[in-house]
């Protein structure tokens, strides 16, 4: 019986690496964008290689669980999707790895270099953005009255357009839209938001319309608030509101005007053993490549990162209709918008989230 | 009898001396007792005490900018805060010098977040700065003190040296002062100013708002609690069932469902319109508030109020009551003065079993709370996992606690914890 025991207990440990050596960890949001990732990136890599992906739904608390693993000594992860805030940070605390891309990314089908092909969206040396995303308002086509509306101002217009509206719960983003609407320039827009004074003629803007507003913290709320009936419009991922829009059906519709551009992609956790830095440096090359960017349009309205996916990008997987669109980086939808500003929210947040916090809470 | 004449010790079978015999067989007990708790005791202390204790100490650990800038900080101790202008060369040159190595090891950047809870700005100074300092050779390209402040003018004031010079300390009480809206600086403690106090507010909430929870606990659960233990067994535990059946039921999914309940288009508000009661167009708030908060976490907690007053109701004989109704007492004085009374330990279990859950809380506030009904513990799980502040958050969990204690300590003096019976 013992020596049966003992010979297990070494097959077990014989096979056992392999076993590890055939399996990755990639971290995600969840819901419909973790689903695309899994049809566009996941699946095909497994057959290409045989290699099987853990999914981890993880990614709202990436930073913070990446520092926890970092000091425990023991990283568990290998692939993570964060938003490029937060690929910034985990970049400057060293618990993300550098990442060049031209050597360790595929170029374009014609020729043109990774970071050419990126161009701008390269914000940080550890991050591969995947797809542009953007903080814009849904608005319920039946309660908006006869005229719907067209710019963003109307958020602040509670004559015109009565009933509550849906913020998220935090300075970004807020603080600018109330800015733009109390007159300032949008080439000024941060200038004035750096000054005290600035800060407080956003919040008085906001203060205008604080009795009608409900304040979300989960990107699923506004969508939710929208089909209820409860908010006549809302801001939240553009991505949200195509579903409800076009797979629920629901009376609602896009205002694109002043939406936010974000970036949202991969980044390596620092730490790793070579073996694992290898496969997801692998894993990287391939899901990040031009055609598997402009695959995962085909499961959900995001715009891919790379120049040269664009124009590859075609018809929704399961509705059959065009996506190009319903993409924020679409001509028609990008008239007017802002890209996130990672300096500033970077130095602001904790500053301007304490004034906005004390000021919800008056 | 013999042995009552004899002047030596007692002694046992084997010759030892019958006290030193009784120690030992003691000891051996006691090691057997302590051999069976020790799998408890380990994983006790490695699992939660010195997690926690690690977590606490981060509230008043502040080794990095003397671990990052050692050079500078020895520097800066000659310099004059007061005195309003930069300091002089030999600072400059210290922090080039600890900036190099700091940059190698890429520890600039976190220093410069960290600094960033105390001044807006340094975060972005840190890492601009950064970019350039990396070109500059320590040995060779002194003075520094201009090309530091061509990098970016904030070297050259004095303000930004205060602010390295004054959380250069390795135990720091700032995060406890940020905690309680106040802040270091050179000039010692200071109030924050007043569009940034929310802190305090926020204990000060969570406080008066677990006090309503647990009494409205007490209301809705003394009744159900009576009428468990009085009724027969078999529908007592039908009744049971009842009570427990929501308490297995997934927190998330009870605190959405309330959410359903609640809403101004929800079911509430709709058989209200419904009924006549309230106008269409003055629906009730419900939710997003205080009060969604404080409906949605007695539902939640109640069970635990429930539990402990039935499982001391059960023992009161129902004949205290009969034979107080023999002696002529009305209904009101036999149920006031026989069995309130005996029914106490079992409203003080539940009480602070109820009101110490509560002072926690995190999720349901977060999801029904809005802005009026949120906690600090929402605040905690912001600096946690949001803004990175851990030494913020370990300084608000470590007066959370402290409070917890505090008002335990206060139950034990008024109430007696020996009151307190959970069966």
């Amino acid at each position: 019986m013992k020596t049966k025991l003992t010979a297990l207990a070494v097959t077990t440990a014989l096979v056992a690496p392999a076993a590890i050596a055939e399996e990755m960890t990639i971290v995600s949001w969840g819901g419909a964008y973790s689903k695309s990732q899994l049809r566009a990136y996941h699946e095909p890599y497994s057959e290409k290689t045989g290699v099987t992906i853990i999914n981890d739904d993880s990614s709202a608390e990436a930073v913070a669980k990446l520092r926890a693993m970092d000091e425990a000594g023991n990283v568990t992860w290998d692939v993570v999707d964060v938003v490029a805030a937060d690929a910034i940070r985990l970049c400057d605390e060293g618990l993300a790895m550098e990442i060049d891309p031209d050597t360790q990314l595929a170029a374009a089908p014609d020729g043109t270099s990774a970071s050419e092909d990126f161009g701008d969206l390269l914000v940080s040396e550890c991050f591969i953005p995947q797809i542009v995303y953007s903080t814009t308002f849904g608005y319920r086509t039946d309660l908006v009255g006869d005229t719907a509306p067209t710019e963003i101002c109307a958020v602040f217009d509670t004559a015109t357009y009565p009933g509550k509206r849906s913020l998220e719960k935090r300075p970004i983003n807020n603080m600018e839209w109330a800015l733009l609407c109390d007159g300032v320039a949008k080439e000024d827009v941060y200038d004035v938001l750096a000054t005290p004074e600035g800060q407080d003629q956003a919040l008085a803007k906001l203060d205008t319309i604080k009795d009608d507003v409900i304040w979300w913290s989960a990107g699923a709320d506004t969508p939710q608030l929208l089909a209820d009936g409860e908010v006549i419009m809302g801001s939240t991922y553009n991505g949200r509101l195509f579903s409800v829009i076009e797979e629920q059906k629901q009376p609602v519709a896009m205002l694109w005007d002043a939406q936010v551009f974000d970036l949202d992609g991969w980044i390596i956790p620092a730490g790793l053993s070579d073996e694992r830095k290898a496969r997801a440096l692998d894993y990287i090359m391939f899901a990040t490549d031009t055609q598997r960017l402009a695959d995962q349009a085909k499961y959900i309205s995001y715009g891919p990162a790379r120049a040269s996916s664009a124009p590859l990008v075609g018809k929704h997987a399961d509705l059959g209709i065009d996506m190009a669109p319903h993409m924020p980086t679409d001509p028609e939808n990008a008239k007017n918008t802002f890209l996130y500003n990672y300096e500033f929210w970077a130095d602001y947040r904790d500053d301007i989230d304490a004034k906005f916090q004390a000021w919800l809470a008056k | 009898m013999s042995d009552a004449t004899q002047s030596g010790p007692v002694l046992a079978a084997d010759g030892t001396p019958l006290k030193r015999s009784l120690a030992r067989s003691l000891r051996v007990q006691k090691m057997r007792a302590m051999a069976l708790i020790a799998p408890l005791l380990i994983f006790v202390l490695v699992s939660f005490i010195i997690p926690i204790g690690s977590m606490l100490f981060r509230s008043v650990e502040n080794g990095m900018v003397s671990q990052t800038l050692p050079l500078t900080v020895v520097a800066l101790q000659d310099w004059d805060v007061e005195s309003g202008e930069a300091p002089d060369e030999p600072v400059y040159q210290a922090f080039v010098a600890d900036m190099v190595v700091a940059i190698e090891n890429k520890e600039h950047t976190k220093l410069g977040t960290r600094l960033n809870y105390e001044q807006t700005g340094m975060s972005s100074l840190f890492r601009k700065s950064g970019r350039k300092i990396k070109r500059l050779d320590p040995a060779e390209d002194a003075p520094f003190k201009e090309k530091l402040i061509d990098i970016d003018k904030k070297w050259g004031e004095a303000e930004t040296w205060a602010v390295i010079k004054t959380h250069s300390v390795k135990i720091t009480n700032g995060y406890f002062l940020n905690a309680v809206d106040m802040r270091r600086t050179p000039e010692g403690a200071q109030v924050q100013p007043e569009d940034k106090r929310i802190l305090i507010k926020l204990f000060q909430r969570t406080l008066i708002m677990s006090l309503i929870i647990t009494c409205s606990c007490i209301l809705l659960a003394y009744p159900v609690a009576w009428l468990l233990a009085n009724l027969p067994a078999r529908t007592a535990n039908m009744l049971m069932i009842l009570v427990l059946l929501p308490f297995w039921t997934s927190l998330l999914v009870r605190t959405s469902a309330w959410k359903v309940m609640l809403q101004q288009q929800g079911v509430i508000n709709e058989t209200l319109v419904w009924l006549g009661l309230v106008a269409d167009d003055s629906r009730l708030a419900l939710i997003n508030n205080a009060t969604g908060t404080i409906i949605a976490m007695t539902h939640i907690l109640l069970p635990f109020m429930i539990l402990p007053m039935y499982s001391v109701m059960r023992t009161i004989q129902p004949t205290y009551l009969r034979a107080a109704k023999s002696m002529g007492a009305t209904n009101w004085t036999a149920f006031w003065r026989v069995y309130f009374p005996l029914s106490v330990p079992g409203i003080g279990a539940g009480s602070i079993l109820v009101f110490i859950l509560a002072i926690g809380y995190y999720i349901t506030p977060e999801i029904v709370g809005g802005t009026k009904g949120v906690f600090i513990s929402n605040r905690i799980a912001y600096h946690i996992s949001s803004s990175l502040n851990w030494g913020l958050a370990a300084a608000l969990g470590t007066i959370l606690l402290g409070v917890v204690l505090l008002l335990y300590w206060c139950y034990d003096k008024i109430v007696g914890i020996d009151n307190v019976k959970l069966g």
